[in-house]
């Protein structure tokens, strides 16, 4: 029971390490818009990216297609070695493979906190129920919540549900999270304790991309920082070169607006 | 800005003697001389009205009164088995009683496991129960009969409340109980004397057509409702065009549909009797009021719902049925249960296709000269008894409303 919840972190450097995301050339239009323009991005087992940019610059619509929560019109993208087409049995495995958590939390509001995390693992992975939920126990201990395993949605605070949401998306045991905007829709006082979840996962060694607007979270956490701005990939620097030596011009104007 | 404002707001507050604490909750101390005043001789307008509102309420129940006292009620009474349950055979009545008894026993066990809504539901059946058993023209066997139905439940509700392991049977037992107790009423096809759906008529017709329609129509309204929404064009044009095709009939005319195009379309010797064509006419007609309720529940349901689903994996069937269907369905279960008190009560439209159901008895009887001019009684009677059942079903609801407002947010 014990190695389902454990992440091996890996102990190669990061060159060394294979690749788990591969995204090339990536298109997406939504009718005449184009939203994602050409993006190439690799990213290794363990590491963390994090997706900055203006709103309405196409972060949120890229990390979606990743799952095949948007569709995109050309490109390629390969995770954990398949590749996503339209093959429904490709998006399922990707599925399993990439964890995800939302801006609204979109946690299940007619079930107990228990189910909400235990349900996918007994319905896709097909485990027994009292393993499902000893692990959603354990997950929510791990999130700093397990006393709320038995009440409903409705009954906790907007953080609370947000580390709900992360322990949900965990309990699959995949290989990669994302996050879209995970601290966008809490109360100041709240983002903290999600993004302490988040860096502890970081840190066992977690592969994530995460797109959001805390810099301070982005410059403590990540591997590499992307900024997107009308759907390009702008610039992907190590985050002390992204912050003190931005080479791009558009990058300088948007952390002068930020920072 | 502000401050003006909160001394406003304190100002109100003092004019009603009443302080920010003690807002919170109900005050209990007043006498009820002083609540009387307050509510109701609070200034000459004030009393004006209430006095007003006392003389003509007395005078309504003074009417009712005298009503109910002054006109003897034998209408009602001679024909009391005839608006019951119609012509059916008087030597075959235990098969009623057996399923009644059977009904009985369910809802004890129901109330007593669950709890709930149960009670209402059990104290409903045991009240109406045990007025017709103490009604003074009640033959003593249908006393005997009624208060072996009251016992029934009181023994479900006992067994129900000790044993918790019951509720598995008490749901296959629901579940049985309609094919059982319309095997039992027509004889098992054989295997008791067959009685035939022609002599069925009353309440007992009433409650057979609507609760079949009801349980039939529910299944029928979820497929067509996701159908509509399908992003398979056949499916989806072909449950828009039925939706709106039924919306654009009356009720009237799909019951004659029913009587003549069943026969036809499956050939005119199927021996699909009248009861079954107004059932299925019913059926397919509610489904599609419900189906465009059910459409509305599940476009209030947020894309996330559907987003988080897909991002853990679940498949089709699971997302639709575990995820979507059980909030959507919530969330309109207001409307659904109007939809289904108004099939209870739209059933007294098989009286034009000839059927003798609760009003059409009623009818026929005030169309018999011995008692001409005796409707009034009779029709209040009839009015009493669907209301107290469409009463109870919107009592239920609300209950199963409040019941599942815990998962909200």
């Amino acid at each position: 029971m014990e190695q389902t919840l454990e992440i091996h972190k890996p102990t190669q450097p990061l060159a060394e390490r294979e690749d788990v995301i591969k995204v090339e050339k990536l298109n997406k239009w939504f009718g005449d818009l184009h939203v994602v323009k050409d993006v190439d991005l690799t990213v290794k087992q363990g590491e963390v990216i994090v997706i900055l940019g203006p709103s309405g610059s196409g972060k949120s619509t890229f990390i979606r297609t990743l799952n095949a929560l948007e569709e995109f019109q050309s490109g390629k993208i390969v995770i954990d070695g398949i590749e996503l087409t339209d093959d429904l049995k490709n998006v399922e495995e990707i599925r399993k493979e990439t964890g995800m958590v939302f801006q609204q939390f979109n946690l299940f509001p007619h079930m107990s906190i228990l189910r909400n995390v235990s349900l996918a693992p007994i319905w896709v992975r097909k485990w027994k129920k009292d393993k499902a939920e000893q692990i959603a126990l354990d997950l929510l201990d791990r999130v700093g919540i397990p006393e709320q395993a038995h009440k409903y949605p409705g009954q906790l605070s907007g953080g609370q549900k947000q580390r709900v949401a992360i322990a949900r998306a965990l309990a699959m045991q995949p290989k990669i999270m994302l996050f879209d905007e995970p601290t966008s829709a809490l109360d100041p006082e709240m983002v903290n304790e999600v993004l302490d979840v988040m860096q502890n996962l970081a840190e066992s060694g977690m592969t994530m991309i995460v797109v959001t607007h805390e810099m301070g979270f982005a410059r403590k956490v990540a591997d590499r920082l992307v900024l997107f701005d009308k759907g390009e990939v702008i610039e992907m620097a190590e985050p002390e070169e992204f912050f003190e030596n931005p080479k791009e011009e558009r990058t300088k104007a948007f952390l002068s607006q930020i920072l | 800005m502000y401050m003006n404002n909160y001394q406003q707001e304190g100002d109100y507050n003092t004019s009603l003697e009443v302080a920010d604490g003690i807002r919170l909750k109900p005050v209990n101390d007043s006498s009820f001389a002083e609540t009387l005043r307050k509510n109701l001789f609070d200034g000459w307008k004030n009393t004006l009205l209430t006095l007003l509102t006392a003389i003509f309420s007395l005078f309504l129940v003074y009417q009712v009164v005298t009503f109910v006292l002054a006109n003897s009620w034998d209408v009602v009474y001679d024909n009391l088995r005839m608006l019951m349950i119609g012509q059916y055979p008087v030597d075959e009545v235990w098969r009623l009683w057996l399923s009644l008894d059977l009904a009985s026993l369910l809802i004890g066990l129901t109330y007593g496991l669950w709890k709930g809504a149960g009670k209402s539901v059990a104290f409903t059946f045991g009240t109406v129960y045990l007025v017709f058993a103490l009604i003074p023209w009640t033959t003593l066997n249908t006393s005997l009969n009624l208060a072996t139905a009251i016992a029934l439940i009181a023994v479900g509700y006992a067994a129900g409340d000790k044993v918790a392991k019951l509720k598995l049977p008490t749901l296959v037992l629901w579940a049985l109980f309609i094919p059982f107790s319309l095997g039992l009423l027509t004889g098992f096809g054989g295997l008791l004397d067959p009685v035939l759906s022609r002599e069925w008529g009353g309440w007992l017709l009433t409650v057979i057509i609507a609760m079949i329609s009801i349980i039939g129509c529910f299944p029928l309204g979820v497929l067509l409702a996701l159908g509509r929404r399908s992003s398979l064009p056949v499916v989806k044009y072909f449950c828009i065009g039925y939706i709106e095709l039924v919306r654009g009939i009356p009720l009237i005319m799909v019951l004659f549909i029913g009587q003549l195009l069943i026969p036809l379309f499956l050939g005119g010797e199927t021996g699909i009797d009248n009861v079954s064509r107004a059932i299925i006419a019913y059926t397919f007609f509610a489904a599609a009021y419900l189906a465009e309720n059910i459409r509305g529940g599940l476009q209030s349901i947020p894309s996330g719902q559907y987003e988080a689903a897909q991002a853990l994996g679940l498949n089709k069937f699971k997302l639709t049925f575990f995820i979507i269907l059980p909030q959507a369905l919530k969330a309109v279960i207001p409307a659904m249960v109007g939809q289904f008190i108004t099939i209870l009560k739209d059933t007294s439209l098989v009286a034009i296709i000839g059927l003798a159901d609760f009003l059409g008895t009623a009818r026929r009887i005030s169309n018999n000269p011995e008692y001409l001019g005796r409707y009034m009684e009779l029709y209040l009677f009839v009015a009493a008894f669907y209301f107290v059942f469409c009463y109870l079903m919107a009592h239920v609801s609300r209950y199963l409303e409040r019941s599942l407002a815990k998962g909200n947010g």
